[in-house]
């Protein structure tokens, strides 16, 4: 073995084990700055599942699918014992001045008369509000908590979800590109999303 | 929905208090049924309290889930379908197997893979130590040692 061997041979031993130190170290902690409590929706660019269920505020009349149509929609779960939606509250009755999205509600596991008193103590940031005590429809859409948000192109399609309270720096940071991304999408003619 | 209805009502009826959490509620036509049941939903995470099958947990959301699935395997569902039914919703997650496919290969393989790295250079590190170091003599050196193994113990001169 000749010197210059010898020499990268344990430069090589010595390089070896720290990257692999390395990578293990950065794969841990991009590992730790994930949220395991964001499960991932396997409903992403698929049409919005089918439902229909009476208006908390007006159950004479059913919010479904066809409300979604034509229009940029956020979807919003809601209950009126989760803390985290009072809280985000404020921002989507800044959202609901908007004349480009609508925000359809999804009254989830709620109480009519809690939800209602919510609704009249506060204000109502939403076109509809889709009343879904039982969970009947919730579990279509893949809803494990309080609150969570779907972002409804105009053709019905979901292109994202945000888990937990919208606030500004999610709202800047997160939505409203998608919101102005979906903007610049003509609604397709031709695309009716199989339901 | 009439069918999710008329099933709470029967769940009111059995959860007495419904304060605890308890497999009573749900009424099988055998113990093959019951054990089916409690197999699909061993294999269930609570999406809330994720570290707990949907067995274990108290949560809400894993009564919902109980309920969903109870009511689609009265309705003839097959283990499959019930959860094809619940990762079309939750997605993968939802299993505490995760699926294989190539996205979950690194998982699967990953470890086998490592074991099998880390016993290639174990193997060849056990070969090299056992032939010996390397040797690092010069030529003159080496031919010296070679006199010395040759010569036989207990003196020079004295023949064996």
């Amino acid at each position: 073995m000749t010197e210059a061997t010898n020499k990268k041979s344990s430069t090589l031993r010595f390089l070896v084990p720290l990257i692999i130190f390395g990578a293990l170290a950065g794969l841990l902690l991009y590992g730790l700055g994930q949220d395991p409590r964001e499960v991932p929706s396997p409903l992403i660019g698929k049409a919005a599942p089918e439902f229909k269920l009476p208006d908390l505020l007006d159950p004479s009349r059913s919010v479904s699918n066809a409300d979604l149509d034509g229009k940029i929609s956020l979807v919003n779960v809601w209950a009126s014992w989760c803390g985290a939606c009072r809280a985000e509250h404020g921002m989507l009755m800044e959202l609901s001045r908007r004349k480009d999205i609508q925000l359809i509600g999804l009254n989830w596991k709620d109480d009519q008369a809690d939800a209602t008193q919510v609704i009249r103590m506060s204000g109502n940031p939403y076109q509809l509000i889709a009343f879904d005590p039982d969970n009947n429809s919730g579990i279509d859409w893949g809803v494990y908590g309080a609150p969570e948000t779907f972002v409804v192109d105009r053709n019905g399609i979901i292109r994202h979800k945000h888990i937990g309270p919208i606030d500004p720096e999610v709202w800047q940071q997160t939505l409203e590109p998608i919101i102005a991304k979906l903007q610049r999408e003509q609604p397709d003619p031709t695309s009716n999303p199989v339901r | 929905m009439l069918k999710s209805l008329r099933l709470f009502a029967l769940l009111l009826v059995f959860s007495a208090a419904a304060s605890a959490f308890t497999l009573e509620e749900f009424q099988f036509d055998s113990p093959g049924q019951e054990a089916e049941f409690r197999e699909l939903i061993s294999k269930l995470r609570c999406l809330v309290c994720q570290n707990e099958s949907l067995e274990g947990s108290q949560a809400d959301l894993a009564q919902d889930l109980r309920e969903e699935v109870y009511g689609m395997m009265r309705e003839g569902k097959s283990k499959e379908e019930i959860l094809v039914f619940l990762t079309d919703r939750y997605g993968d997650f939802v299993l505490y197997d995760p699926p294989l496919k190539p996205s979950t290969y690194v998982l699967w393989f990953g470890p086998f893979v490592l074991i099998g790295i880390a016993a290639f250079f174990m193997v060849r590190s056990l070969v090299r130590s056992r032939a010996g170091p390397p040797s690092s003599l010069s030529e003159s050196e080496q031919e010296r040692l070679q006199q010395l193994l040759d010569t036989p113990p207990g003196g020079e001169d004295k023949p064996l």
